[in-house]
């Protein structure tokens, strides 16, 4: 209980003794790695692991089509630079300036068959395409008693902080689509994780978002496989392991947890466990579950505290 | 002698010019005190008949629509360099070359009309009455900026200008309904609803013309259309690109946006129009933008130098206007320089004082979040950490 307070009180930056010399909007990425049985790796960023993911989307389905705005010449982050080129402008093609047309027409041509890969330019620009996100994407299947679904629409959008975003360039607005039952949600961390977790989502039988934290497009560099690969969805990966408390977190703040891990670890003595939660909907319940002293995110907390409302010391933040 | 007689007399026709004005046309300098010119004729949509090409300008209003555009085009250039020196982060949409859009369009609008415009909104922030100082010190971020510095590029604002709004097509509703309160506040107050080429692909443009047109809003959607979306050429994304017809049931008229005269003419009409409540009107001034799409653009990748050193060359709105002025004797080139002098002054000015001013305190970070709120805690970094809220000075729209 004593190291509860404690923790709480003062691990929490601003009122720590820790000495923290950088701002805080610095953070280091820390780069996964993989074994020798993957096979050849490549030195990748974050931004040609996705260029590489849709390549690999492309190449093996044939319905799979790319649109959005500026697509075409490669996208404002090179996420889709070469595709036209290599797979045709039928299949890499731009739109309009529209978000709501573009999910909309995203949901409608997964509906009649096509591996629809939309992108919005902007996560800050998702919005006026909530309506068809939430209202008619992820509703198709359930309202249609499984007639019809949009489950080959998957959604692509750079997301939260750069520094110099402010209002309507920096926003992550996971947590809104995380209460609608019906999407995924995927955050990567990392070029590995991404490639993967992309793939995944576009052969996904449900309708997904795939955010991109945009401050790791160019930051973040991994040795990623070449090969093709799939990664889990709705599986945390538990990164650091640790006793005395738990962190939840995803995309670019797994790595500034990384070094609150390490700060803790050196100037109190506190062994913290850091979890990446991957998938925001549906989560790892398994996972999350085991946890021992949690220090949580608030929409978590409910289901979490039916499961397990005595055994933990728990904060909603 | 016989000079100094003529000099004489000419002083006392010109103080009794009302009577004498018909032989007398000149003013003491020898320059004319208005001229008459002639417009590209307007293209109409809907309408029976339209603005008038042949304008009169007079050598006052020719004056300042030229300082006006002088001081726009400089006070861009100079945003242009405090962003390459970093002082300006963030994103910075430069309104070059646009010049006389907004100058022509606030030379017909009364006091009390308003304006609402999207993100390249620095000429428009300057012509509705900010200063030089208030648009550059709200680029750098400091207090003497007209939001204090909190606004930014795209969050400018003042009396009767609705701002600066940064989501694409965002602000076409919301002139709409800005129209609808002039209406219901009995001035015969209009709208001037502002986006660009990319924009009117929006559906939210549809819905509020659909609602202008229904309840014969006094709103004009004003498409500023300079040719490219960011990087996307306009026939690469409008299926029809004559965009004052896009109302389809809204009349609309095409206007060439680099002569100013031309849009203050079509301005003053489309005022009329909705003025008078015969509901809304659309206007297309076709524009030319010199630089990027914004400071992150080169603007180079999607079209050539060629293109735009031709139209500098050929269609610039200030040389344009300037040749138009010396031709007709309405002012001398010594003049224009002095002005050029003069505004140069200014914004190096300006931009001293953008450079040096004090940014608001950290104080701020918590104040006008909401108007009346219960609790004026405001959560910080940490749960318990808390935050003063407070509110700064009232509204302008309050």
């Amino acid at each position: 209980m004593a190291l509860r307070n404690f923790l709480t009180r003062n691990l929490l930056l601003n009122k720590c003794p820790l000495r923290i010399s950088q701002r805080l909007s610095h953070f280091t990425f820390v780069p996964d790695t993989v074994s020798a049985s993957e096979g050849e790796t490549q030195r990748m960023n974050l931004f040609q692991a996705i260029n590489n993911s849709l390549d690999l989307a492309l190449s093996s389905d044939p319905t799979a089509i790319i649109f959005g705005e500026d697509v075409a010449f490669g996208g404002v982050f090179r996420c889709t630079v070469g595709l036209q080129e290599k797979h045709g402008k039928s299949r890499v093609f731009n739109t309009p300036l529209c978000e709501q047309g573009i999910a909309g027409f995203g949901i409608g041509a997964a509906t009649a068959g096509a591996t629809a890969i939309a992108e919005i330019q902007f996560a800050d620009y998702i919005l006026p395409a909530f309506d068809q996100i939430c209202n008619e994407a992820a509703k198709y299947r359930y309202r249609s008693g499984g007639l019809y679904d949009c489950g080959s629409l998957t959604i692509r959008a750079p997301c939260s902080a750069v520094g110099h975003g402010a209002l309507y360039h920096s926003q992550s607005p996971e947590a809104f689509f995380a209460h609608c039952p019906g999407l995924k949600v995927v955050v990567p961390r990392g070029p590995i994780k991404a490639k993967g977790l992309l793939l995944s989502c576009i052969r996904d039988k449900n309708p997904c978002l795939f955010f991109e934290p945009k401050i790791l497009y160019r930051s973040a560099v991994e040795q990623v496989p070449v090969k093709e690969y799939t990664m889990p969805l709705s599986k945390a990966d538990i990164l650091v392991e640790g006793d005395d408390i738990t962190l939840v977190g995803w995309g670019t703040q797994v790595h500034v947890l990384r070094e609150v891990c390490q700060l803790a670890k050196d100037q109190l003595n506190v062994s913290c466990e850091l979890i990446d939660l991957v998938t925001i909907l549906p989560w790892d319940k398994e996972t999350i579950a085991q946890v021992g002293n949690l220090n949580i995110m608030a929409f978590l907390s409910f289901s979490l505290l039916q499961k397990k409302f005595l055994k933990w010391e728990t904060l909603a933040i | 002698m016989f000079s100094v007689t003529l000099r004489c007399l000419g002083r006392q026709v010109h103080q009794q010019n009302k009577s004498l004005a018909p032989l007398f046309t000149y003013s003491k300098n020898g320059l004319n005190t208005e001229a008459t010119f002639d417009t590209k004729p307007f293209k109409l949509h809907k309408l029976e008949e339209g603005p008038a090409t042949t304008v009169t300008l007079s050598r006052q209003d020719a004056l300042k629509y030229y300082k006006d555009m002088q001081m726009i085009r400089r006070m861009e250039t100079a945003a242009g360099n405090l962003y390459k020196e970093k002082i300006i982060r963030g994103f910075c949409h430069l309104y070059s070359g646009q010049e006389a859009c907004c100058v022509g369009m606030r030379a017909s609008m009364r006091s009390y009309d308003a304006v609402i415009t999207a993100y390249r909104a620095h000429g428009w922030t300057y012509i509705m009455g900010v200063d030089a100082v208030g648009v550059l010190a709200e680029l750098t971020g400091r207090s003497t900026g007209c939001a204090r510095g909190k606004g930014g590029s795209m969050h400018m604002y003042v009396k009767n200008f609705y701002g600066g709004n940064g989501i694409v097509g965002a602000q076409q509703p919301l002139g709409a309904g800005i129209a609808l309160a002039l209406k219901y506040q009995g001035t015969d107050g209009v709208c001037l609803t502002l986006y660009g080429d990319g924009a009117a692909n929006q559906g939210q443009l549809y819905e509020a013309m659909n609602m202008a047109q229904l309840w014969k809003l006094p709103v004009i959607f004003i498409c500023e259309n300079n040719g490219y979306g960011m990087g996307t050429s306009v026939d690469r994304a409008s299926a029809s690109t004559a965009y004052y017809t896009r109302g389809d049931y809204v009349p609309g008229i095409w206007v060439d946006g680099m002569d100013v005269l031309a849009v203050r003419e079509a301005t003053r009409f489309a005022i009329d129009h909705c003025a008078t409540g015969k509901g809304p009107m659309v206007m297309e001034v076709v524009t030319y933008r010199y630089s990027g799409h914004s400071m992150s653009d080169p603007g180079t990748s999607y079209r050539s130098r060629d293109e735009i050193q031709e139209v500098r060359q050929t269609r610039d709105p200030i040389t344009g206007f300037r040749e138009r002025m010396l031709s007709t004797d309405l002012a001398t080139a010594d003049e224009l320089k002095d002005i050029d002098q003069n505004v140069r002054q200014v914004i190096d000015d300006a931009v001293k004082r953008a450079k040096s001013d004090k940014e608001i305190g950290l104080d701020e970070l918590t104040a006008d979040i909401m108007s009346n709120p219960i609790d004026t805690r405001v959560r910080g970094v940490t749960a318990f950490d808390t935050l003063t809220h407070k509110r700064i000075g009232p509204a302008v729209n309050s």
